[in-house]
């Protein structure tokens, strides 16, 4: 009864608010929303972006001039030489920073040489063209990755010494992240890897997926870091997982990429097909991790996406009954983006412990598990 | 996609690889090993203690059954020998009684011979003292009867008489 209710509140808000906004357009309107929306579509890109200092919030003042609130972070360049300075000198990629008589300026979250007005110049697809010094700072981003990991250090850690010191039963914060971290152990990497080979596997997987849990968590907070949903954290991710999921191969396993028939053929006729079959294989050694990289980094990013757009809409609409149901939108959608980020942590932990299962199969596990198919 | 090329940030990258590693390498030596153990002896503990608990639980069960027939045992031994005890009794009882009649028996047959043997004695003397006394008496009377001549002579022929009677 009380669903119904809501449901006829929600459907009065939306007739209401779309007939509002309907009525009120004038030209002069429209231009502005326009512009908004504009702010708004840069807003959310620029946040999915990685930044060179670590910015809270900012305002406008009554005079007119921007303040940002947060703290700069060490910028270091190699550009003939090894060059470190503090973020500072960028005034939030306002200014131009002279080191060394170099002159850098930030352009969408890319450092730049430049001259000493700082001119950038784009070719005709809208890319900067100019030199870029190799950046290795440590942004936003790899701030957020630092935390992360010294949060895990100081949880885990103090988890194992919680172990010996109570004689094997946890106590204190890591204790809530025991049964996850059996459930790793058990449904992951047991169940996909097998009773004998798990072991070796457990650190990569349960580092990796409290590191990319983590993260999203933290990129649901009010700090707006996007570190899972960018490329090249996935991409060192996925290349790590790659690099064991080869080295850790089997003969069986790359058995089964150049042989994937076996004796069940005699080798005439093997040849033809394994023009394409080989080939295929061989791709798909390529596809796995990277299908994990781009399923992390798009999952993430189309949550950050929706969430500021949602946000966003509450200064486009600019009444209090879109803001509502922006806001409301907003709200529900926070709530199933705390499921994905458990979730894509979960499937890109059990894909990797998948690969690494296929990887460490050996012949008398093969038999195993076609004895259980047939059970089935 | 070109997009996703201008956007990858070797910083980023290359940041993301080195802490990655160390913290997976940290981790695995300062965490993980020591969580997996501790999780895994624990597991094995609680498995041993169960197996323990299940084999206490047979032993239990062992020792009851020991116990009960131990008891029925017991018990058994006890009737047998309460049985026993009874047998002796009624048996002693009735030994006792046969040999009380034995005895009794002998006794009463050595009283019958002393009895008469003793009743013999008594005749015998008697019959001794009556001999004596007739004598004694005969002596008397013979000896008054013969004082006198005639009486003798009476005598004689009364003897006489009654021999030739016979």
């Amino acid at each position: 009864m009380q669903r119904k209710i809501l449901v006829r509140l929600l459907l009065v808000l939306v007739i209401a608010f779309t007939s509002f906004s309907c009525a009120k357009e004038t030209p002069q309107d429209k231009q502005a929303k326009l512009d908004r929306k504009q702010d708004v579509k840069d807003y959310v890109t620029h946040h999915l972006l990685d930044s060179h200092d670590f910015g809270l919030y900012s305002y406008t003042d009554d005079a007119g001039e921007v303040h940002h609130v947060g703290f700069p972070l060490p910028i270091i360049l190699w550009d003939n030489g090894l060059k470190v300075f503090s973020s500072s000198k960028f005034h939030h990629g306002e200014t131009v920073a002279e080191v060394d008589g170099n002159y850098y300026k930030i352009d969408h979250a890319k450092i730049y040489k430049t001259d000493a007005a700082g001119t950038i110049n784009y070719d005709d697809k809208d890319h900067a063209t100019n030199d870029k010094p190799l950046d290795i700072s440590i942004t936003k981003g790899v701030f957020m990755m630092l935390l992360t990991s010294l949060l895990m250090i100081l949880l885990f850690m103090g988890l194992a010494k919680s172990y010996a010191k109570n004689g094997g039963i946890a106590k204190g914060a890591g204790r809530f992240f025991e049964p996850i971290v059996l459930y790793i152990r058990d449904d992951i990497a047991i169940a996909n890897i097998g009773e004998q080979k798990y072991k070796k596997y457990m650190p990569f997987l349960l580092t990796v997926f409290f590191f990319i849990w983590f993260l999203n968590m933290f990129g649901l907070t009010p700090l707006g870091v996007n570190v899972t949903g960018n490329i090249a954290i996935t991409t060192a991710l996925a290349i790590i997982v790659f690099l064991i999921t080869t080295f850790t191969g089997t003969k069986d396993y790359w058995k089964h990429v150049f042989d994937p028939l076996g004796d069940g053929m005699p080798w005439a006729g093997k040849i033809l097909i394994y023009i394409i079959l080989v080939p295929i294989e061989i791709l798909g050694l390529f596809i796995k991790p990277f299908a994990l990289l781009i399923r992390l980094y798009a999952n993430m990013t189309a949550g950050h996406v929706v969430l500021g757009s949602l946000l966003g809409l509450i200064y486009i609409f600019q009444n209090w009954i879109g803001g509502t149901l922006s806001f409301g939108l907003a709200f529900a959608i926070s709530l199933i983006e705390i499921l994905v980020a458990l979730l894509q942590a979960y499937i890109f932990t059990m894909l990797a412990a998948l690969y690494f299962g296929f990887a460490s199969e050996t012949h008398e596990h093969a038999e195993e598990h076609d004895g259980e198919v047939a059970h089935l | 996609m070109e997009k996703l090329i201008t956007e990858f940030s070797i910083g980023l990258f290359f940041w993301q690889a080195v802490v990655f590693i160390l913290l997976l390498l940290l981790l695995r030596k300062f965490a993980w090993k020591p969580i997996l153990n501790a999780v895994n002896e624990r597991e094995q503990g609680i498995r041993d203690a169960l197996d323990a608990a299940e084999k206490a639980k047979l032993e239990m069960a062992n020792l009851q059954a020991d116990n009960q027939k131990l008891l029925q045992e017991a018990r058994a031994e006890r009737e047998a020998m309460m049985k026993e005890a009874r047998e002796l009794k009624t048996k002693m009882i009735s030994e006792a009684k046969e040999e009380a009649q034995e005895v009794g028996s002998k006794m009463i047959a050595n009283a019958q011979v002393a009895i008469e043997s003793e009743k013999k004695a008594a005749v015998a003397e008697i019959k001794n003292q009556v001999a004596s006394l007739s004598l004694e008496i005969a002596e008397k009377v013979v000896k008054d009867e013969l004082s006198k001549n005639d009486k003798q002579l009476n005598l004689v022929k009364d003897m006489l008489n009654n021999a030739t009677l016979n």
